[in-house]
This record gives C-alpha cells, structure tokens and sequence, in this order.
C-alpha cells in the first residue's frame, strides 16, 4: 500500500455520470418490500440487463424484474448457474450496459473470479448480495457474514468493489441508482450488502409513480464497434509484463482512494456522546433500538452507521473516538467490520465488540444489556 | 407512541394479511411502520407468525424480542407468545380456535369466537379480520378510516366484491372486545 502512495498510478479516467436531475418526480408513498424496492430502484437507476440464478431469500428481485425489464424492452435473463449470471455481466458491462446480477451468500461465492475479472477489467457493474446464514449454505436467515467477501475484494488480486449498506426500505430503493452512478464514475463493480430481514420486510417507501427513460451514459472505452475512433478499445484483464500489470494496478489503486470522496454515513445522537455505537443495515436499526433504550436509563450513548462499506468512513469515526469514552460494534457476524473501526480509531479510545452468528437477529434489549455490561471494559477481542 | 404487535397461527388463516393490513393502516394514519413476516416451509398447516410494528418515531429494529400486542390465532400460538407480552399488554385470543385460557393476571386478556361470528356472516375465511376488528377495540390508534381504506387499497385491488364483507367483519370484531371489555366480570 505504500509503494502505492509513493507512486500514484496513472490519472484514473474514470467516466463522469450525468448529475441526476433534483426537480421533484411525482411519487407515491406505500408499503413495499425490501425485495421489490431494490428490484424497482435497479430500474429507475438505469437497469438495463439483469442476469441472474435464484436463490432465497432474495428471489422477489428476479421475479419482478422478469416481468418488468421484458416490457420496458431491456433484458433479463435466468442463466444456468451463477458463474454463468456473472460472466454475462462481464458481457454486457464491456457493451456499455447498465448491468446487474443479485444473488445470496452461497451464489455470490460462486461469483468471486468472474468478479475479479471484472474489477481487473474496469468494468462497473451492480451486484445485490441479501446475505444469508453461513458458511457453505448456512441457512436462510439474516447475516452480515460476507463483509469482509464484500469489502476485501472477495476474488484474487488486488481489488476493491465499493459497497453500499442500506437499512431501510427506502434507502432499498435509492441506493441501487447511486450504485449505477458510482460503478460508471468509478469504473468499478459496486455491491448493495442487504440481508434476509431487510429484503422481506415491508415499510413505507416513497416510489416515483414514472419509470424515467434510459440516459444514456457515455463509455468511451466500451467496446461497442470501433467507429471513427482513433484506435480500438480493448477490455481485458490480462496483462503478462509485469510493468505493465503494474501500472495498471496502480490504476486501480488510485480509483480507490479517488472514490473516499463518495463516503457516506448517518449518525443519531452524537452530538453529546460518551459513547459510540457503530453497525450498519440491519444491526443499526436494532443499534438504534438499543441506543434509545439506554439513553431512557441515562447513558449518553450515539450511533454511527456506515452508509458506505467500502471506502470505509474512518475519518468519521477516528473523529468521534476522541470525543467518546468507549466505542461498541455490533454485527451479525463474528467480528468483520470491527477490524476496519480499530484501524480507525487507532487506539485513541478502547473498542468492543458484540455479534450473534447464523441467522440469528438479537432484538434490542439482549443488545442494550450487552453495552450496559461491557463499559468500562475495555478491547476484548 | 410504539406498539410492537405479533399476529400467529397456522398457515392459511391469513396471518400475514392482517398484519399487512395493520401496518398499511398505520401507514394511512401517519404513523412509521415496518411488517416482518416468519413462517416455515410448508404455507397451509404450518406456522406463520408476523410482526407489525407502528410508531410515531423512526423504528429501529422491525423485530421484537416481547409485545405490547399478541393476537393468537391458535393454541400453539398463544403457549408460544402468551408469556411475550409486556406486562400491561394486551393478548387477544381467537377462542374458536383456542379452548384454553390465559393464566397470566399482569395482562388484559380478550377472547372473539372469531371463526363463530365470520360463520355468522356466512363467509368463515374472513375470521383474520373479525381478529383485526378487535385490535381497534383495545389500541386507538390506527383509526377505523385508516383500517377501512386498508381493506379498500389491499383487499379492493384485487377483489373488490370482498370489501363490504371485510369492512364488516372489522366491524363485527370491534363489537365483541368492546362487548366483553365493558361487560362486569
């Protein structure tokens, strides 16, 4: 990592999106489920081609898509197997298509080397992960175990997806859009980390009552016929001088670190805190939950939810393990996002953690006593 | 104001529709809500359990560990989450289904022979919204309009000649709590 910061790769030519327009859509606010907001907000964010292979609990994304893509006159497609769904993302991205595949834990394993090639080949694409119970096929019950598949680049070589964490229904909707925006900018795939609570509940979401047209992003490196280009465009991830693959790893490096600029995050309640909570989707709104709880007993407790995975917002958090006395993390897994909280705070203040594996979702007081239990602690881990 | 409200039974009994229609009507009366549903593999015969939770702020977690509200469609269902209601909550029982009662004396217990007064009405399926109906007998919130609109917007897209028929059963539901509610024990 030092060599790259000594030596930035050549200026990542990464294409500019369109700014997405602000003026208000007429929209309709109703009760929709997780599933089918990340189905609908994939479309309204330019979803052109999807492929994929079910699996549960995330097959009501498939489902409506078959039906919808085919009458707005884009593409969907059941492949074989999920090894095939991700190949024709590859396919389909290296066109210049605003492309998509969702899958659950086990069939985003199967995923990982096409995914590496994609990265490899600066291709952007979406990629919807509604996790599940693991490891091997686990069950199907809510998880935050792929983490670190999702953020540490899941295949071999040096790469990174940029990875998006929604926790509502709403944010269901509108994160696929900016996944769009942000694979196209960055030329990067980008995952949405969902899990099996978050796909099937319903909430109340405000959906646009229009599908808007395609807006055509321009891609000058796709490879859509050489036309009165200067030279052809190539889209590969083989490299056999070293030098050359080098460079082109710095490329890559520089995209990453050109992509903190998209950092997201929330925070409830940290104006005053002594305390610091962080956990993201799922485990924050349980987090949320819990915080409310402990602040009723008088704890001046606050909550930090990564909205962005990868690039991860430590700056957020470093700034905040200076105010408070303690920092909790809590996911459902068996520690995966906290080793990223302890590189960014560093020390400054002690970090713990809690976490429940295998599907199982603690509601919030089992997670109030947990905190309650453990300030003062310390590092446990 | 939070309510966590859990709806069981078996499979069938139209579990997961009444909580839907419960969370849609808080939605209508602008409150925030969030429906979760669990159920196992087998749809008819099965368990279904679903948990509607409505409040005037931001919810958190969609799931709850105890409730301020347990409608129990049938026995198991009332062994199982009985001892899950917060002391001070509120279990309703569909007695047609559950010969027993509940011990616990730290709760307000109502029992509607839901399956009796649906058969009344000559249409024994519509049993989940006779249940429904009796939510509105001991929680105010959401208003009836909201409920109605709920069965108007769920129910009425798809089958509109079912409308009246489920605007009654809410009614008919409502009726027994508050029936037995005032009546001297």
């Amino acid at each position: 990592m030092s060599a790259t910061l000594e030596h930035p790769g050549a200026k990542n030519v990464a294409a500019e999106s369109e700014p997405r327009g602000t003026e208000q859509v007429a929209g309709t606010k109703r009760l929709v489920k997780g599933n089918e907001a990340l189905a609908l907000g994939a479309v309204h964010g330019g979803l052109e081609a999807f492929f994929g292979y079910p699996i549960t609990p995330q097959n009501e994304i498939p489902e409506i898509l078959s039906g919808l893509l085919p009458s707005l006159g884009r593409v969907f497609l059941q492949a074989e197997s999920e090894v095939a769904s991700i190949n024709m993302v590859y396919g389909a991205s290296a066109a210049g298509h605003r492309t998509m595949t969702s899958s659950s834990s086990p069939g985003i394993s199967l995923m990982m080397e096409g995914l590496s090639y994609i990265a490899g080949a600066r291709l952007p694409c979406v990629i919807i992960n509604v996790m599940r119970g693991g490891p091997g096929l686990g069950n199907i019950a809510p998880s935050q175990a792929d983490y670190f598949q999702a953020c540490k680049g899941g295949g071999h070589g040096d790469f990174h997806s940029l990875v998006l964490a929604p926790w509502n229904v709403q944010e269901m909707f509108e994160l696929p859009a900016l996944a769009f925006d942000l694979a196209d900018r960055y030329r990067t795939p980008v995952f949405i980390l969902a899990d099996a609570v978050l796909g099937s509940m319903l909430e109340p979401a405000v959906v646009p009552d229009q599908i808007p047209p395609l807006r055509k992003v321009s891609k000058e490196w796709a490879t859509v016929g050489r036309g009165r280009r200067a030279v052809k465009n190539v889209v590969n991830s083989l490299y056999l001088d070293p030098e050359v693959l080098s460079a082109h790893n710095e490329t890559l490096q520089s995209t990453y670190r050109e992509a903190r600029r998209e950092i997201r995050y929330d925070t409830r309640f940290t104006d005053d805190a002594e305390i610091l909570l962080v956990a993201f989707g799922i485990a924050a709104r349980v987090g949320l939950s819990a915080v409310r709880l402990l602040r009723k007993q008088g704890m001046r407790i606050g909550l930090l939810r990564p909205i962005t995975l990868f690039p991860f917002p430590s700056d957020a958090i470093k700034h905040l393990a200076k105010q408070v006395r303690q920092t909790f993390v809590f996911e459902l897994n068996s520690g995966q996002m906290v080793e990223d909280v302890r590189l960014a705070v560093n020390g400054i203040s002690p970090v713990d953690f809690y976490g429940r594996m295998g599907g199982v979702l603690p509601g919030p007081e089992e997670l109030a006593e947990q905190i309650r239990s453990r300030i003062g602690r310390g590092d446990s881990l | 104001m939070k309510n966590e409200v859990l709806i069981a039974g078996f499979g069938g009994q139209g579990i997961l529709l009444m909580g839907r229609l419960l969370a849609e009507a808080a939605m209508k009366d602008g409150y925030h809500a969030t429906w979760f549903p669990s159920y196992g593999p087998e749809m008819r015969g099965g368990t279904a359990n679903c948990t509607t939770i409505f409040s005037d702020e931001e919810i958190g977690s969609p799931i709850a560990a105890c409730y301020d509200i347990v409608i129990a469609m049938n026995q198991p269902s009332l062994e199982r989450f009985g001892p899950k209601v917060r002391p001070g909550g509120h279990l309703l029982v569909n007695s047609s289904m559950v010969p027993i009662k509940c011990e616990r004396r730290d709760i307000q217990c109502a029992y509607v022979p839901a399956v009796t007064i649906a058969g009344q009405m000559a249409q024994e399926r519509v049993a989940n919204v006779v249940m429904l109906g009796s939510l509105l007998g001991i929680c105010p919130a959401p208003i009836l309009s909201a409920y109605e609109e709920a069965i108007r917007s769920i129910i009425g897209v798809k089958k509109p000649e079912l409308v009246k028929i489920n605007l009654d059963a809410l009614a008919a539901g409502r009726a027994a709590v508050e029936e037995q509610l005032c009546a001297p024990v």
